[in-house]
């Protein structure tokens, strides 16, 4: 017998969704952050500017240059952690992770809830904790926390059309973050085309690995370090969780989920445009993507999933009109 | 807890050896503990007046309140035949008015209570239940006699932490609980739903769709509405989820539009529909009083329930019961002056320094002046608000609340506590073994609302057992 599933209000639905990626984006953005503190301490010799890549990566160069101007270690380290005003920071991303959860209490299990919360509550921000000493330690637990809360919904919520809403949400933003720090990565990296192909910089190469926890895994597959095998691995690659196939893959499978098309099917706009990007994604290859640039592959990239974003607002969250508040916080 | 002499209640003697046999300085680790949790789990209301998501805990004090089985049975009876009174008024107030025809409640009484809603004028909820959640506060004087300070019947508020109160103190405190039978209080949100599923409308299925309506997560009583959604398991929904299409209420789903049959509104009247209330609400749902009106949609509380939360109305609870009841109150009022009567007026202006004077429409502990701890200049400023508008004000006398050991620091004091049960009204009537005992926390003080630095305690409803009789 199908079950009539529960009705899922459209706010809910969005608040789910965004309350995923807020915790997703806070967890990158602690990712990239510990692994520069660790690339400096092995490259203390470089010249300064280890730091101004990481706001490049948040996408927030522009609100960062107008409030701090240099991009000392400080200034960013205070820009991504505990500012306030940076939308995109830790703390505002807890904070909003945690006003969407709190505004679906009744959705989530009452674990869930508990965890979000402590989590909020763990990175209040009261800035002698963030000094350097325990920076590193308080970002790997924040990491820790992160891997809890998704620990904790999937053994304690039902995976119901509410569960999957929050998946497609997290899986989405950690495509878009994967591309992102890819891109600049690859660009400081290698600042001319004719580069490709060589290796260039184990030490680099291996924190962007580490920055999504993909080296272990990277070195069991491909072994030697090579920009080339890394792109393969970090865009193509169908078993990592921290790819964006793999991503891209899980939330195609929420979104027919969440509609009952069957795979391979579109009734919604959002699903005809995931479905292509999944099918761009199984087909293409290391090669050609490096033929055709790879700024401009991930450029691409980052349009087609920012459409998704706006045709799932059109197709599942817009049935209500906007009102303030926290539940539609958007993206930038 | 304890009698006047200052020897512990037999009920309360058992808790007491419990609390004399812990280690040093175990007590406060369990009231640590408690207020941790509480924080962790986001047990939390929020402070009007402060910037938005501004939280606070509900102070929690550890040591439990008792109320004996004996006691708790009067009670009951109490509030059952006080509740099926009140029902009768609110239903003829909105009909045939047959009480201020025979001349037992003076119609301009009625006609200018602020909360009288002309609007629900023939309107029949199902079975005729108007009240279907009540919060009573009851408070105990210094004569040992428990009365009715109000009766709360449009949303009361607090019965979240009833529940979540026991939840803590037995993860916190278990060994208390040695040895004593607490009534449970853990069934109420499954008797809250058979409530409302009972009041559904003809031709909703017998799984009818029950939502909560909330004002959203800015209102200081979000806490309780996700928690009851959650308890429950129905959807908690915001005005802007709910549209009124085809004579019916339905809510924006992902998957498009569902038929909603009963709303617990957890929303004042004045906001549920801005086309029949305030017209500049956006919290309420445009179209749901025409709707409620014609039988499509259940709300609950019902709309216009405010009438009988007028304190110079709830003067007169004591002849409604009377009146529809046809025996005299159980539970006795609070002896009340009506400044509108002139003498009544006279006397309250004279003995300000001891009454304490309310508006007659206000709640919360706002708008209320407490003689014996008020200044000469404040007792001024409240003679001549009542004198622009006497009809507004009430005065009672001072009662001595009374007062239970509470932990203060690393020691006991007394603290004033009042008492508010939970009343449900679906097919039957039906009283929570227990209620949300609030404390004055600050010393002295007799205002126990958590606006104002009230707290709470968990309160046991002892089961029936044989000593019962000497207690």
């Amino acid at each position: 017998m199908i079950d009539e599933p529960q009705p899922l209000l459209s706010r809910v639905a969005n608040s789910l969704y965004w309350m995923a990626r807020y915790i997703e984006r806070a967890v990158n953005v602690a990712r990239f952050i510990g692994v520069n503190l660790h690339l400096q301490l092995d490259l203390p010799l470089e010249p300064a500017n280890q730091w101004q890549p990481l706001i490049d990566t948040s996408g927030d160069t522009a609100a960062f240059q107008q409030s701090y101007g240099e991009a000392t270690q400080d200034n960013v380290i205070r820009f991504l952690t505990v500012d306030a005003d940076n939308p995109n920071s830790i703390c505002s991303c807890l904070r909003a992770a945690r006003e969407n959860a709190r505004s679906v209490r009744e959705t989530i299990s009452s674990e869930m809830w508990e965890q979000i919360n402590r989590t909020y509550l763990h990175f209040q921000p009261y800035p002698p904790l963030w000094e350097a000493e325990k920076l590193a330690e308080r970002l790997r637990h924040l990491q820790f926390s992160c891997h809890l809360i998704h620990g904790i919904s999937d053994t304690t919520m039902s995976h119901n059309e509410a569960w999957q809403f929050m998946r497609l949400g997290g899986s989405i933003e950690r495509a878009e973050k994967i591309s992102r720090i890819l891109d600049v990565k690859y660009f400081i990296l290698l600042p001319s085309a004719t580069f490709v192909g060589t290796p260039y910089d184990d030490i680099h190469w291996s924190a962007v690995l580490k920055s999504v926890s993909g080296f272990e895994m990277y070195r069991k597959k491909h072994g030697r370090i090579a920009p080339r095998d890394i792109v393969d691995f970090l865009v193509l690659d169908r078993n990592f969780p921290r790819a964006i196939h793999h991503c891209i893959h899980g939330a195609d499978e929420c979104l027919h989920a969440i509609t009952g098309t069957p795979m391979g099917y579109f009734r919604y706009r959002s699903e005809q445009l995931m479905g292509s990007l999944r099918a761009e994604l199984d087909f293409t290859s290391v090669d050609r993507i490096m033929n055709d640039g790879l700024h401009e592959y991930l450029d691409d990239l980052q349009v087609k999933m920012n459409a998704i974003g706006d045709n799932l607002l059109l197709d599942f969250f817009a049935l209500r009109r906007q009102s303030q508040g926290s539940s539609a916080l958007g993206d930038r | 807890m304890f009698a006047a002499d200052g020897k512990p209640r037999a009920e309360s003697r058992v808790l007491l050896d419990t609390i004399e046999s812990l280690d040093e300085g175990q007590l406060l680790l369990c009231q640590s503990a408690a207020e941790r949790l509480l924080l962790h789990l986001g047990i939390t209301f929020n402070v009007y007046g402060q910037s938005a998501g501004t939280e606070r805990i509900f102070p929690f004090d550890l040591i439990p309140r008792i109320v004996c089985a004996k006691e708790w049975e009067w009670i009951e009876r109490g509030l059952k035949q006080r509740i099926h009174a009140l029902n009768e008024f609110i239903d003829d107030i909105y009909h045939e008015q047959k009480i201020l025809k025979d001349g037992i409640i003076p119609v301009e009484v009625i006609r200018s209570a602020a909360f009288y809603r002309p609007k629900c004028h023939g309107i029949n909820p199902p079975q005729r239940v108007w009240c279907h959640i009540t919060g009573s506060d009851l408070v105990r004087h210094s004569d040992g006699q428990m009365y009715v300070l109000e009766d709360n019947l449009r949303v009361p508020s607090g019965v979240s932490y009833v529940l979540e109160n026991r939840a803590i103190m037995k993860r916190t405190f278990p060994r208390v609980f040695e040895g004593l039978r607490v009534r449970p209080v853990d069934d109420y949100p499954s008797k809250l739903l058979e409530t409302l599923e009972a009041i559904a409308p003809p031709g909703a299925s017998d799984q009818p769709t029950v939502v909560l309506l909330t004002p959203g997560i800015y209102n200081s009583a979000y806490f309780e509405h996700s928690f009851l959604a959650r308890q429950m398991g129905i959807q908690l929904v915001e005005g802007s989820d709910l549209v009124v299409q085809e004579d019916a209420v339905w809510m924006r789903t992902t998957k498009g539009l569902r038929k909603v049959d009963v709303i617990y509104r957890r929303i004042d009247d004045d906001f549920l529909d801005p086309t029949a209330f305030r017209p500049d609400s956006v919290l309420g749902v445009p179209g749901l009083m025409e709707t409620y009106r014609a039988g499509r949609v259940a709300l609950a509380n019902a709309p216009g329930n405010g009438v009988a939360d007028d304190k110079v109305v709830y003067s007169y609870v004591p002849e409604i019961i009377r009146y529809y009841e046809g025996e005299d109150a159980i539970l006795p009022n609070v002896p009340t002056f009506q400044c509108w009567r002139k003498p009544d007026l006279n006397h309250v202006l004279q003995n300000l320094d001891t009454l304490v004077v309310k508006a007659a429409n206000e709640s919360g502990g706002y708008g209320m002046l407490v003689g014996p701890h008020s200044t000469i200049q404040e007792r001024e400023e409240f003679a001549a608000k009542i004198a622009a508008n006497p009809r507004n004000y009430i005065a009672q006398p001072t009662l001595s609340l009374s007062r239970v050991p509470t932990l203060v620091e690393d020691h006991f004091e007394g603290r004033h506590v009042d008492l508010r049960p939970y009343v449900l009204y679906g097919k039957d009537i039906n009283v929570m073994p227990g209620g949300l005992t609030r404390v004055a926390l600050r010393k002295g003080s007799l205002v126990v609302n958590s606006s104002q630095g009230g707290g709470s305690k968990d309160t046991w409803v002892l089961e029936p057992s044989e000593q019962e009789g000497t207690a």
